[in-house]
């Protein structure tokens, strides 16, 4: 794995640190625990963990200068509990700073690319975990889903992309960008991969107080159960314009398959689906601008030696250390929260976010599941929108009403437009990721897993 | 369009520092996005009742116990300038 790292990652940059040496010592480890029968099922599988994940010694960016060189003191709980399981660390994966963004081009070190098409964004934010899952730079990879952070670029990889329930797994050393959005998930090659990780990382953690106190299904032996039956709803808002035509034409394929295998498509409306994009472009900047208080420059990160008096070095640390989109949601969220203006944005988008949720519990109660496309589009050009920061936005207007809601979302790959990957996404209610894997390996069974390795780029 | 006084007086309350590059092209670009929310009030929302979560726990309390903690020296190794076991920071009142 680690050879297979050196010889492409120079063409897909997936990786901010790699930990070689780590890797070496914790597969050492786990070759000691395989010569016993009851090894855990992750041992000595070589993953990668997008850097907004906190490693204990182990170099923390966030992908941004401002966290350059923060050595954190503890892991993760997810972190924890991966290692508990036997799995081999090799690197921490590009992203965009902060997790704000959907290409990785803000990435405050360097762009990743597509392994598809090296010209192409990976999407993002987590886009260095899903290139170095497509390019085949780690089994499996953690990334963070806030408003489509796993599923999108997932989707734009050809890999598969877990957004579990809000809850659902600890955020302990997750890097705080949307609190009340945030979510960790994995991106795996294939939906049983994605079964085996949710299961090493889903379950209570006393360490985070949103920790839900729900029990851990198996999720390995859900993906068998029949999917004859289930009643999948198709949100007519989610096939209206803005989706690309190649991509549209690969979904709706998709979703004649899933009748194949038993499933009922039923049409159904989320009337409030316009509202999405506003209301978690308000709500999510103005968690964000609290959140990122944090960085001024005293306790850790980057600090301006200059500065004369404690508030002019904040003012300084922060200017100097966060890149352009974090600052454009630091002031945008400011704005939103700021005396004047909280009623108009803040609050009303609070009770949006209220009518958008009710949208989908009304949903569910006719309805197992809801199938949509990913992503508007295939991966984009490079360079494309980063200068458009509401196209950039608009690239995951299929991914933001979930985390709204806070329900959880799978995407799997459905085939190709354009020669690049087109992603498929489930979402279910609250705690259905039972029934998400279930219909995902369903689907991914008869459309049977892309042998599509020799056609990527790299 | 926002004024430049909103950019100033929102950049301060977020004590980040701009230049006046950045400042012109926020006032623009926070302008066209402000522009993209107005849809939000299309909306009659006088009898909602807003979400700030979305999970059924409210006030999660633990025991108010001692438990461990993380090791000073570890936590004081990422903070940019110390001085003995405290943090070093510039004045925070200015001498008269």
């Amino acid at each position: 794995m680690l050879d297979r790292i050196h010889s492409i990652d120079a063409r897909v940059r997936a990786y901010i640190t790699l930990t070689p040496d780590l890797a070496m010592r914790q597969a050492a480890e786990a070759d000691e625990r395989l010569r016993h029968p009851d090894a855990p099922r992750l041992c000595g599988v070589p993953l990668a963990l997008k850097d907004v994940l906190s490693t204990r010694n182990v170099k923390t960016t966030c992908g941004s200068k401002i966290l350059g060189n923060f050595v954190p003191p503890f892991d993760a709980t997810v972190v924890s509990m991966l290692r508990d399981a036997g799995a081999v660390t090799v690197g921490k994966t590009n992203m965009d700073e902060f997790a704000m963004g959907s290409s990785t081009e803000n990435s405050g070190f360097f762009p990743t690319f597509n392994p598809w098409d090296l010209d192409r964004v990976p999407g993002g934010s987590s886009g260095g975990s899903a290139a170095a899952v497509a390019a085949d730079e780690c089994i499996a990879a953690l990334g963070s889903d806030t408003g489509g952070s796993v599923r999108q670029p997932a989707a734009l990889c050809g890999v598969v992309g877990m957004r579990p329930t809000y809850g659902r797994v600890s955020r302990y050393g997750l890097v705080a960008f949307a609190s009340s959005l945030d979510q960790i998930g994995p991106i795996t090659k294939d939906v049983t991969d994605c079964a085996i990780l949710m299961q090493a990382i889903s379950g209570h953690d006393a360490l985070d107080s949103t920790s839900l106190q729900a029990d851990v299904p198996d999720y390995e032996s859900s993906l068998h159960a029949d999917v004859a039956g289930l009643k999948v709803g198709l949100p007519r808002e989610y096939m209206a314009a803005g989706v690309d035509e190649g991509v549209r034409g690969v979904v709706l394929k998709a979703i004649d398959r899933l009748t194949e295998a038993g499933m009922e498509i039923v049409d159904i409306s989320l009337p409030h689906t316009e509202y999405a994009l506003a209301t978690y472009y308000v709500i999510a900047p103005a968690e964000a601008s609290a959140n990122l208080a944090r960085y001024n420059g005293v306790k850790y990160g980057y600090f301006d030696p200059d500065s004369d008096g404690v508030e002019e070095l904040m003012m300084n640390s922060r200017g100097t250390g966060f890149g352009a989109e974090v600052k454009r949601r630091i002031m945008l969220g400011t704005f939103a929260l700021s005396s004047g203006y909280y009623d108009a944005y803040y609050l009303r988008a609070q009770k949006v976010r209220t009518l958008i949720k009710r949208d989908f519990d009304q949903a569910f109660e006719s309805v197992d599941l809801i199938v949509t496309p990913t992503s508007p589009t295939v991966a984009f050009p490079v360079g494309e929108k980063v200068d458009d920061p509401i196209s950039m936005y608009l690239s995951d207007v299929m991914t933001l009403p979930g985390p709204i809601a806070g329900i959880p979302g799978i995407s799997v790959p459905c085939g190709f437009s354009q020669g690049l990957p087109v992603g498929l996404q489930f979402m279910a209610p609250p705690l259905g990721e039972t029934v998400l894997l279930r219909a995902a390996h369903a689907y991914e069974q008869l459309a049977g897993v892309e042998s599509a390795t020799a056609r990527k780029a790299v | 369009m926002l004024d430049s006084e909103v950019v100033e007086h929102v950049s301060r309350l977020a004590r980040l520092t701009l230049s006046d590059e950045e400042k012109d092209k926020m006032r623009v670009e926070l302008s066209k996005t402000l522009e993209h929310f107005r849809a939000l009030s299309e909306l009659d929302t006088s009898a909602i009742p807003p979400t700030a979560q979305v999970i059924p726990i409210e006030n999660n309390m633990r025991e108010d116990a001692v438990g461990d903690c993380l090791p000073k020296d570890d936590v004081l190794a990422n903070a940019p300038r110390t001085r003995g076991d405290y943090i070093r920071v510039p004045a925070v009142l200015k001498a008269f």
